[in-house]
């Protein structure tokens, strides 16, 4: 036994596609399990969801942040300041009577290129009955003041900077997140340089406060970057690779062992045994998987486990079963099978103890070469708007891609990133198969 | 004297034998489409029992009456003088009404025949939402709108990756070893993934970025005047799809037929053949091909089957205006009777392609025509 593990190791290694399949296959087992220990199911779910705006502080439709490498002009990620995070942005000087000024300064560097896409401010405020107040101005490196806004500040208040109309009006027509940072004599232009955002605050309270933070919406953010409802594609990304491995070996290696015991039964039994296993596979092979899926999707449930329990289901009957027929038939013919009838042996022996084994290692490849397609097929059910409702999947991302346009505005990552990880999981199976198939089956060996 | 006698006699059993041959092949024809209609049939059933789960599409319905029924009387001034428990009852009557009208009070199981029947006799109902380009709301209408670009597209499609890959896999096997034999062999695990995957690849790259060729949809808009130059746009809206089609498939295509090829010409009889001295062309035509055919029939019928159904994807993704793009659209919408219509039409087209292919089978396997049983391997 050892040495037929060692020398199908042994062939295995001299078949490049299957060395190269096995480390893909290796890395992304790796990848789902990382995925699953670095974000809990719940937790992805409930980042998927974007719940308790969870992506306030995330920019929208952003690109990878790696993207500044291949480029020379350099786009923004977010600049994110927060004077809870940092109590030297804020300034408290007690007036007496309640009364106290804090003013914040939020300082930065700017040296990018492009301009951010938002800026907003978040306010939190404590108080019983009066509200603080904050008079926001703007600092150019060049030492121009733009007055922003005079706000009541409520106990939770956003003041979205690149919305003020009044801003705009003030920068002559310019969006603030354009005009604050432009050049005065080329605006098309950024001018780099030491940024500050000043607020004048006041509360009128004993033990009223007010704290405050500035996030400027970058074009760029983390690994993958992030989507039209500001949620970071990394996570889905991530949590797509388990999904996909499982529904895929599952699906594979379910359907195939089932046909082949039911080719197996088909042939050993015939009679109306076989009949029956060939109008039934006739059946299936008219009825159109994914119209059947798609209506399963739209009238009972969209949850993936039951998409994978139906695509078993009907991938028992499929087409395979012929093949496996007409293996098993001349599995049926050979002497041993009559020798082991001749001693007394059972149907159940037979099946079990001397066809199945003989036809696994065609078994294998073909499991293996089918874990694409049925990755790819739930990829294709995401794509048509019938994807998990919950679970965050490679197609699910594809599907927000496709409506919307992302290829149209080019947003190309968001598509490229699941299609890259899809092709990685289908390739690396596919080419392990193939491999797989020639080692297992003498007659294509050295062809 | 003699001789000429059994020469007759031998043309004679020959015509004789021909006879019902010719015979056998349309016997196992008509054999095969009568459990093809049997097969249609409870396929078609099946989907019927899958579409109303339960009477869950009926209650939909049911709902749908009652909202329509309750605007229609919103938008009746005559309404304003009645009561509210008058309006209650008119509304409760016009409801049971149009539900008897659509025969939705009668027991589901009478209903499921009855809906058999039209599914297979293809009266596919009145569909909730959509429109066909005519303005018509009968769902035989849409989808005859629609089968005509399916069609077109996939049978291009598919003969082109039949032949071609045909010629390619011939080609490959009798340059056995050689660079492109070895980059086909490695091409072979791309085609895991669909043809809609490879669409958005040549999308990407030949629509966003180059701006070659169109994103999508059959004609450009507005369409062009002349009847020529439309053939002409239609035909540069398919060179994306057709490709997509072509990448998808033709390499693990080429690759199996190629090997198939291989196995079969280290026969012994192809060594005879050799020995004789046949032309390499000969002995491919006769000793190689000829008897690979059923074999590459069956796993091209399986491809085509493969093709059918991804459709749906694929179409959307370019935006051919296809069945395929109609069923997402139905899904979009959820309108019921158009999903349940396409379901049907693709267990028809499933059915009409193994149909087509058992009769080409049952011309190149000896097998039929001998009556050795057809047994597809």
């Amino acid at each position: 036994m050892k040495a037929t593990l060692s020398n199908f190791f042994r062939q295995m290694r001299s078949y490049p596609s299957a060395v190269v399949g096995s480390i893909i296959i290796l890395f992304l087992i790796f990848m789902a399990i990382y995925a699953m220990i670095a974000i809990p199911y719940s937790d992805a779910i409930r980042l998927w969801r974007g719940a308790d705006s969870v992506w306030m502080e995330t920019p929208r439709n952003a690109a990878p942040a790696w993207f500044n490498w291949f480029y020379r002009e350099k786009q923004p990620e977010s600049i994110i300041m927060r004077t809870t995070d940092d109590p030297n942005y804020k300034q408290v000087v007690d007036l007496g009577g309640g009364v106290a000024t804090t003013d914040f300064v939020f300082e930065f560097d700017y040296q990018y290129d492009g301009f951010p896409t938002e800026m907003t401010m978040f306010f939190d405020a404590k108080f019983v009955a009066s509200r603080p107040n904050v008079a926001l101005k703007w600092i150019t490196p060049d030492g121009r003041e733009i007055p922003l806004a005079d706000l009541s500040v409520r106990a939770s208040e956003n003041y979205s900077i690149s919305q003020d109309t009044r801003v705009t009006r003030r920068l002559g027509g310019l969006s603030p997140e354009k005009g604050l940072f432009a050049d005065p004599a080329n605006p098309n232009k950024v001018l780099k340089g030491t940024y500050q955002l000043v607020g004048e605050g006041l509360v009128f309270e004993e033990g009223s406060s007010v704290d405050a933070s500035m996030v400027i919406y970058g074009k760029l953010h983390g690994l993958a970057g992030t989507d039209h409802r500001r949620r970071d594609i990394t996570i889905a990304l991530l949590w797509g690779t388990p999904v996909a491995l499982a529904f895929g070996l599952v699906a594979a290696v379910g359907s195939s062992i089932a046909t082949m015991f039911l080719g197996a039964a088909s042939v050993w039994f015939g009679g109306w045994i076989d009949w029956l296993i060939r109008r039934v596979n006739e059946v299936v092979m008219i009825l159109p998987l994914l119209p059947i899926l798609i209506m399963i999707g739209l009238f009972y449930s969209r949850s993936i486990w039951v998409i994978l329990g139906i695509v078993i289901l009907l991938g028992i009957f499929g087409s395979g079963i012929l093949s496996y027929r007409a293996m098993f038939l001349q599995v049926k013919e050979s002497g041993y099978i009559d020798a082991a009838r001749a001693y007394g042996a059972g149907s159940g022996r037979i099946i079990f103890r001397y066809m199945i084994p003989k036809i696994i290692p065609t078994l294998i490849p073909g499991f293996v070469t089918q874990v694409p397609s049925f990755v790819f097929l739930e990829a294709t059910l995401a794509l048509l708007g019938l994807g998990d409702p919950v679970l965050p999947t490679w197609g699910k991302l594809l599907n927000d891609a496709q409506t919307n346009g992302a290829l149209l505005n080019g947003h190309f990552y968001w598509v490229l990133e699941p299609a890259f990880l899809l092709m990685l999981a289908g390739f690396g199976f596919a080419m392990l198969g193939f491999a797989l198939d020639r080692i297992f089956n003498p007659r294509l060996r050295g062809i | 004297m003699q001789n000429i006698e059994t020469a007759q006699g031998q043309s004679a059993a020959m015509r004789k034998r021909k006879l019902s041959s010719l015979n056998r092949v349309f016997k196992y024809v008509l054999v095969r489409g009568l459990t093809l209609l049997v097969t249609v049939t409870i396929g078609v059933y099946l989907a019927i029992l899958i579409a109303n789960g339960g009477g869950y599409v009926d209650e939909m319905r049911k709902g749908q009456i009652r909202e329509q029924v309750s605007i229609q009387m919103a938008g009746d001034p005559e309404n304003a003088f009645l009561t509210l428990q008058e309006r209650r009852t008119l509304e409760e009557s016009l409801v049971n009404t149009q539900i008897q009208q659509l025969g939705l009070d009668r027991p589901f199981a009478i209903r499921s025949f009855e809906y058999l029947w039209n599914g297979l006799t293809l009266d596919l109902g009145r569909a909730d939402y959509l429109l066909s380009d005519s303005g018509s709301r009968q769902v035989r209408a849409i989808l005859g709108e629609r089968l005509g670009p399916t069609l077109l597209l996939m049978a291009t499609g598919q003969l082109l990756l039949f032949f071609s890959s045909l010629a390619l896999g011939l080609s490959l096997s009798r340059r056995y070893g050689s660079t492109l034999d070895k980059l086909i062999v490695a091409l072979a695990p791309t085609s895991s993934a669909p043809a809609w995957f490879y669409g958005m690849f040549l999308i990407l790259i030949f629509a966003a970025v180059l701006g070659w060729l169109p994103f999508g949809g059959m004609v450009s808009a507005p369409p062009p005047e002349t009847t020529w130059l439309r053939a002409l746009s239609t035909l540069k809206h398919m060179i994306l799809p057709v490709t997509a089609l072509l990448v998808s498939s033709l390499f693990v295509s080429a690759y199996s037929r190629r090997t198939f090829f291989l196995i079969y010409s280290s026969e012994d009889y192809v060594e005879m053949a050799k020995a004789k001295g046949l032309s390499d062309r000969e002995i491919e035509r006769r000793y190689v091909l000829r008897p690979t055919l059923p074999t590459i029939i069956t796993s091209f019928m399986l491809t085509i089957i493969g093709l059918w159904t991804g459709a749906i994807v694929f179409e959307s993704v370019f935006n051919w205006p296809g069945i395929g793009r109609l069923t997402q659209q139905a899904i979009n919408m959820f309108d019921t009777p158009v999903i349940v219509a396409t379901t049907v039409i693709y267990a028809y087209l499933l059915a009409i392609t193994i149909f087509l292919l058992d009769i080409i089978y049952a011309l190149v396997d000896p097998r039929v025509k001998i009556g050795g049983g057809g047994t597809r391997s």
